[in-house]
């Protein structure tokens, strides 16, 4: 691993940055800093933001400087690779990726070259990662898909896309948490609530957890999304190592 | 229960405090008062802890009926000043209303956003640790949304305490260019748009909200594209998406997002910065963090002696206000 990079955001904010692409070792060194950066308690230091490259380390500017917070990182003790490479919470979460909540299935089975079926299986049966969660609360950016499934965003964004809805480009997969507009294709729906702000943790899922889906019928789809609605639905269900809290 | 009940709401006028932080991991929004300093300010006044949630209001101001024995408030950030039953009372100062009486606050053009803070603040819950309301995701402050008529928005207090009115000198929030760290993209431009970026103007745009603010100037041509693998964002980033025209992030802003970021705005200039309005003019200059730091310093250090000057209102009557006070609708020191 090569060291990362300091750069600047403002008088406030600093981007560890150990690369510029989405790769599962970058997403893992991001993770193993902000674990490390964490443990560490370095005063001034607000919040870290992990995403797929960098992690974003936001201070308080009157409590401690950036020289000072550089430095506190350079001082952690050196990152061991192999060290808790499982640190997050295991899930199984269900999706429905019947035709109803997969409206892009057919253009996704083109793009990949894969058969519809195929694509839904592939992407049931792929373990991934939290890289990121962002652009809505609780909004999970799940990495990686195979290589075929580097697929470019659609030309024509949805002005409203579902609550729920699974959806993949870039070799992502993405859950959208509450209605909003959005540019990927839309392959299955996820009926498990992901925020809610009266949780102690208002997502359900933070970087470096590890998801697999659970493929499911429109009923039982149907039963969860009624429970859900209903406040009878506790996803820390779906955790399955156990963890949640 | 004492409340405010609101008759008009003005343009938007949301609750906010310093917003909310420790959860952008998790993607949600730190919001917040767009003008700290007024925030911080205006609590000062009516007596407050600086971070206590309070009215933040956007061009033209709500119209309040007190429904509590009494309410002092204070309004910080415009010189429009506060009218209670009619008879105006200026900014920067606190007055202690009865109830039955009307607060409003009229339209203003000399800041985007001012502040309305009352003593002891809001009874509403907080939302993940915060009264900031972040109005595009329904939750924080006063039902997650702008106040609409007929809200009754619960006082913590039923009655404002005895302390003299106070008031205070006009904030210095600084002139000249918006000062700005370049950074962490500022590799994905070419040099002659770095350049053009500290050189030329930019114009505030109509699309200007919370959450940031279109400028249209000198276009920024990239130098390797405007998709970058998503990263985090820091208060007042300037992203640049393809139109090569800036954006600047402000208080509502995403946490994370795949547009390079050319630099971003210096907290010492981040309060002038929300401050401004659509048609407003602003220059930018390149500033280095240790510098950006020791201002920020500077400025705290300034704010702090504004606040420890804070004085006592000194009222004259004349003979017809003696003869009248009981009269006045609602206003016991103005």
């Amino acid at each position: 691993m090569t060291l990362p990079r300091f750069l600047a955001a403002g008088d406030a904010a600093l981007v560890v940055e150990y690369g510029e692409v989405i790769d599962p070792v970058l997403i893992a060194a991001v993770q193993r800093l902000d674990r490390r950066l964490a443990a560490a308690h370095v005063p001034g230091v607000i919040e870290t933001v992990p995403s797929f490259r960098s992690l974003m380390v936001h201070y308080d500017p009157l409590a401690t400087s950036q020289a000072q917070v550089i430095a506190a990182i350079q001082g952690l003790e050196a990152d061991d690779p192999t060290a808790a490479s499982e640190p997050g919470r295991a899930w199984r979460l269900p999706v429905c990726y019947e035709a109803g909540f997969a409206p892009d299935l057919a253009d996704v089975a083109a793009a990949t070259g894969l058969a519809p079926e195929a694509v839904t299986a592939a992407h049931a049966g792929n373990g991934f990662t939290v890289a990121v969660v962002g652009f809505l609360p609780g909004c999970p950016f799940l990495a990686a898909l195979p290589d075929n499934f580097n697929l470019p965003r659609r030309t024509a964004p949805r002005t409203r896309v579902p609550a729920g809805s699974v959806a993949v480009a870039q070799k992502l997969s993405v859950i959208y948490p509450t209605e909003s507009p959005g540019g990927w294709h839309l392959i299955g729906n996820c009926p498990v609530p992901l925020f809610d702000a009266r949780w102690d943790r208002p997502a359900l899922l933070a970087p470096a957890d590890r998801i697999r889906f659970q493929p499911i019928d429109a009923e039982e789809h149907g039963r969860i999304l009624a429970a859900a609605r209903a406040g009878d639905y506790d996803p820390r269900r779906d955790c399955v190592d156990g963890a949640a809290t | 229960m004492s409340h405010l009940t609101v008759d008009r709401p003005g343009l938007s006028t949301t609750v906010q405090d310093l917003g909310r932080r420790g959860l952008q991991r998790y993607g949600v929004p730190v919001s917040g008062a767009l003008d700290p300093l007024a925030l911080r300010l205006a609590n000062a006044l009516v007596g407050n802890p600086a971070g206590t949630a309070a009215l933040e209001i956007l061009a033209l101001g709500p119209t309040l009926t007190v429904e509590a024995e009494s309410v002092r408030v204070a309004l910080v950030g415009s010189a429009v000043g506060l009218m209670i039953d009619g008879h105006p009372v200026p900014s920067g100062q606190s007055v202690t209303v009865l109830r039955g009486a009307r607060i409003s606050v009229g339209g203003f053009t000399d800041a985007a956003s001012a502040i309305l803070a009352i003593e002891g603040g809001f009874e509403l819950a907080s939302c993940m640790g915060s009264l900031s309301t972040y109005g595009r995701g329904g939750f924080g402050g006063f039902a997650g949304r702008a106040l609409k008529p007929g809200d009754a928005v619960a006082l913590a207090k039923a009655a404002a305490t005895t302390a003299p009115e106070r008031k205070a000198e006009p904030i210095d929030y600084g002139s000249g260019p918006i000062r700005v760290v370049l950074g962490p993209q500022d590799d994905w431009f070419e040099p002659a748009a770095i350049e053009r970026f500290f050189a030329e103007p930019y114009i505030v745009t109509a699309e200007a909200d919370r959450m940031g603010m279109r400028l249209e100037g000198a276009r920024l041509a990239h130098a390797r594209g405007f998709n970058i693998v998503s990263d985090g964002i820091a208060p007042g980033h300037i992203q640049v998406p393809g139109t090569g025209q800036p954006i600047v992030l402000l208080a509502d802003r995403q946490t994370v997002g795949g547009y390079p970021k050319i630099g971003a705005v210096i907290g010492a200039d981040l309060p002038r910065l929300g401050r401004m309005r659509p048609g407003d003019m602003l220059r930018f200059a390149r500033i280095e963090v240790a510098e950006a730091e020791a201002v920020r310093r500077a400025q705290e250090t300034t704010f702090a002696a504004l606040v420890q000057r804070i004085g006592p209102v000194i009222v004259v009557p004349t003979t017809e206000q003696l003869l009248a006070v009981n009269l006045i609708d609602g206003v016991v020191a103005a």
